[in-house]
């Protein structure tokens, strides 16, 4: 007990975080092991841990560093074509856990590398705008990734905007990425521990950032630039952590989400895509990196289950969107919740257990 | 002459997205938010012209106008229950709610009318002109658009210059505290830029179908987040800015569609938007505003 005693308040509350990924998981391979789960239940559980790591990178960006950033599937997108490619490359030539590791790492760089290149002119802008951008930088991968040709033969890789045959890949060569048809017939390599895994890794990472000297001084720029740029913060240095460090977990993300189907298609990753990450953001509460992971997974698994609320279900998702901003961010509205906080105070049931738990205190 | 009928299907195109932009930059000027569901209004207009004329058989410049009546209340009723709570709140809860508003649009039409594209050609019909012996056709919408958007863009400088409203709204955009103390109603302001700007959508909207025949759920976020684009290229805030910017993208736009690729444009289009920013983040015609703590 005395251990426990000594952790910190933060350990702690990292501790349940990753208690809760964890039970999740020792839940669903039961569950598994069992027979228990629907196919279309399996399906979704890599898709889950997917979208629970771009939550959680997302909420670093919005939540901590402060930034709505509106083309987080851009990043997922170039980590999942990234990864996918060299797993095509590599398909058969070396074992399918080695070509996973490999692709993720390559899409988290890759995607780690685009962030970089956006970040600097990016962050470099403020507020509605820097969001407009990020999506605008968002919808100009798609498209370039929508028209991108790719094949690989003898003398090397071959790329080309325009169609495949000028790519000019001689008789032996293969066509990797065709156009808007992207990657096709590639072998499923993700599985459901290994999403598990790559949540974990980003937790880690993620909750450890935001707890160090790096992360105060990220949400130092967050509650007020100017006051931090005067304490002395470097806040290109900082802004670009942040964003860096969200976008590498997009494009893991994306790989992991890629490798689950047999192909990839740019298309997927849409503005509608940063939207439903914002939402799971969104409603597990800004900032609150637990909140992202249950509120990814519930609302990923829930309309899935109820097929007859699909038709409602982005309806639903942004009436709660509208709901929540108004209700936890309208000044009128605050005012009026700790005005209600104080009345129920108030009540004598609250006032009984106000003295019972000073007398404890003082006992 | 080739190069020519782009340069003027550009110009066209330009103009759509020149009274949309004109929308974009007042609400952005006043009520310093970004509407993301600006172009959705664009959407529910159209579809509301489709019903009228093609349900009820309605004249089209009568549906016009009265989808232009629906959008004004649609804009006061979004402005009312999503924006103005949050008067005051963090830029980044008013965006998302801006996007929850859009978002909510676009599933209520999808709801009501379908995902299947309508087609919106035979709401609008009109003559084609022929110049220079034949060679250089204008399809009679382009002079339309064009005219309109000129005539709106005149309407709305005399507006904001000449009218106790106007001059209202130029204080709320300066300061809002001084412009309150010097008896401004700031909320009913702010409720008439976002009546007007949702009137303009409705305009867009179907100079835009006209051009466009396709009218679908999805209509409108593209061209109202190429708008906003055209808004911050002319440097936001800017009445003759808006109109600039929007002419300029459309013909950007459009001549990158023929000289270059039709699948880059949109690529194209997005990055003038962050060359512009990079280069001259107040845009063409905008102004250099301090940040103090």
């Amino acid at each position: 007990m005395n251990g426990i005693k000594r952790w910190s308040k933060t350990t702690k509350s990292n501790i349940i975080t990753y208690g809760i990924v964890l039970a999740f998981y020792l839940l669903i391979e039961g569950l598994l092991a069992g027979n228990l789960l629907s196919n279309s239940f399996q399906g979704m559980l890599v898709p889950v841990c997917a979208y629970v790591v771009l939550a959680v990178s997302l909420n670093l960006t919005v939540g901590i560093l402060g930034e709505l950033s509106l083309g987080h599937a851009g990043f997922m997108s170039v980590g999942a074509f990234s990864g996918a490619v060299l797993w095509v490359i590599l398909e058969g030539k070396v074992p399918d856990l080695v070509g996973l590791v490999l692709a993720m790492l390559l899409g988290g760089v890759v995607a780690g590398v685009f962030g970089f290149l956006i970040g600097i002119p990016v962050l470099r802008l403020r507020g509605d705008y820097l969001a407009i951008v990020t999506l605008a930088f968002g919808e100009i991968i798609k498209n370039i990734l929508n028209a991108l040709y790719l094949g690989v033969d003898a003398s090397g890789l071959h790329v080309s905007l325009k169609d495949s045959a000028a790519l000019g890949l001689d008789a032996e060569g293969t066509l990797i990425i065709n156009g808007a048809i992207g990657i096709s017939g590639m072998k499923k390599i993700s599985s459901f521990t290994a999403g598990i895994i790559l949540v974990l890794v980003a937790l880690a990472v993620i909750l450890n950032l935001i707890h160090s000297r790096a992360g105060r001084a990220i949400m130092a720029i967050r509650d007020n630039r100017i006051a931090a740029e005067a304490m002395g913060i470097n806040i290109t240095k900082y802004k670009l952590m942040a964003f860096i460090t969200s976008a590498v977990f997009a494009g893991m993300a994306g790989v992991l989400y890629a490798l689950n189907y047999t192909t990839l298609a740019a298309k997927k990753f849409d503005y509608n895509t940063s939207i439903l990450v914002l939402v799971f953001v969104v409603l597990g509460g800004i900032g609150n990196i637990r909140g992202s992971i249950i509120a990814a997974t519930i609302l990923y698994i829930l309309p899935e289950l109820l097929r007859g609320l699909q038709d409602y279900r982005m309806l639903v998702y942004a009436v709660v969107l509208i709901f929540m901003m108004i209700f936890n961010q309208s000044p009128q509205v605050l005012a009026w919740r700790s005005r209600m906080g104080q009345i129920m105070m108030n009540w004598p049931v609250a006032q009984r257990f106000a003295s019972m738990k000073q007398g404890k205190k003082e006992g | 002459m080739e190069f020519l009928s782009y340069v003027i299907n550009g110009i066209s195109l330009g103009g759509v997205y020149a009274i949309i932009a004109l929308g974009y930059t007042m609400v952005y000027g006043i009520a310093k938010m970004l509407n993301f569901a600006h172009g959705d209004v664009i959407m529910v207009g159209s579809y509301l012209v489709y019903v009228a004329v093609t349900g009820a058989g309605m004249h089209p410049l009568l549906a016009v106008v009265l989808s232009m009546v629906a959008c004004t209340l649609l804009g006061i009723v979004i402005e009312r229950l999503a924006y103005k709570p949050l008067r005051g709140a963090s830029s980044l809860s008013v965006l998302i709610t801006a996007i929850g508003v859009s978002y909510l649009l676009q599933n209520l039409a999808l709801l009501i009318w379908g995902s299947t594209p309508k087609s919106f050609s035979s709401v609008i019909s009109l003559p084609t002109f022929h110049l220079a012996g034949g060679s250089l056709t204008i399809p009679g919408i382009t002079v339309v658009t064009v005219a309109v958007s000129a005539v709106i863009m005149v309407g709305l400088v005399w507006f904001v210059n000449s009218t106790r409203t106007g001059q209202a709204m130029l204080a709320v955009s300066e300061d809002k505290g001084a412009a309150q103390l010097m008896g401004i109603n700031v909320n009913t302001t702010i409720a008439i830029t976002f009546a007007i700007g949702s009137a303009l959508a409705a305009v867009a909207g179907v100079l835009l179908c006209t051009a466009y025949p396709s009218l679908q759920p999805t209509t409108g976020a593209m061209p109202g987040i190429k708008a906003f684009t055209a808004a911050v290229f002319g440097g936001i805030g800017s009445i003759p800015g808006a109109m600039v910017g929007g002419i300029l993208l459309g013909i950007i736009e459009i001549l990158s569609k023929a000289y270059i690729s039709t699948q880059l444009a949109d690529a194209i289009v997005f990055a003038v938007l962050i060359v512009v920013l990079l280069v001259r983040p107040t845009g063409l015609m905008g102004k250099k505003i301090n940040e103090k703590v």
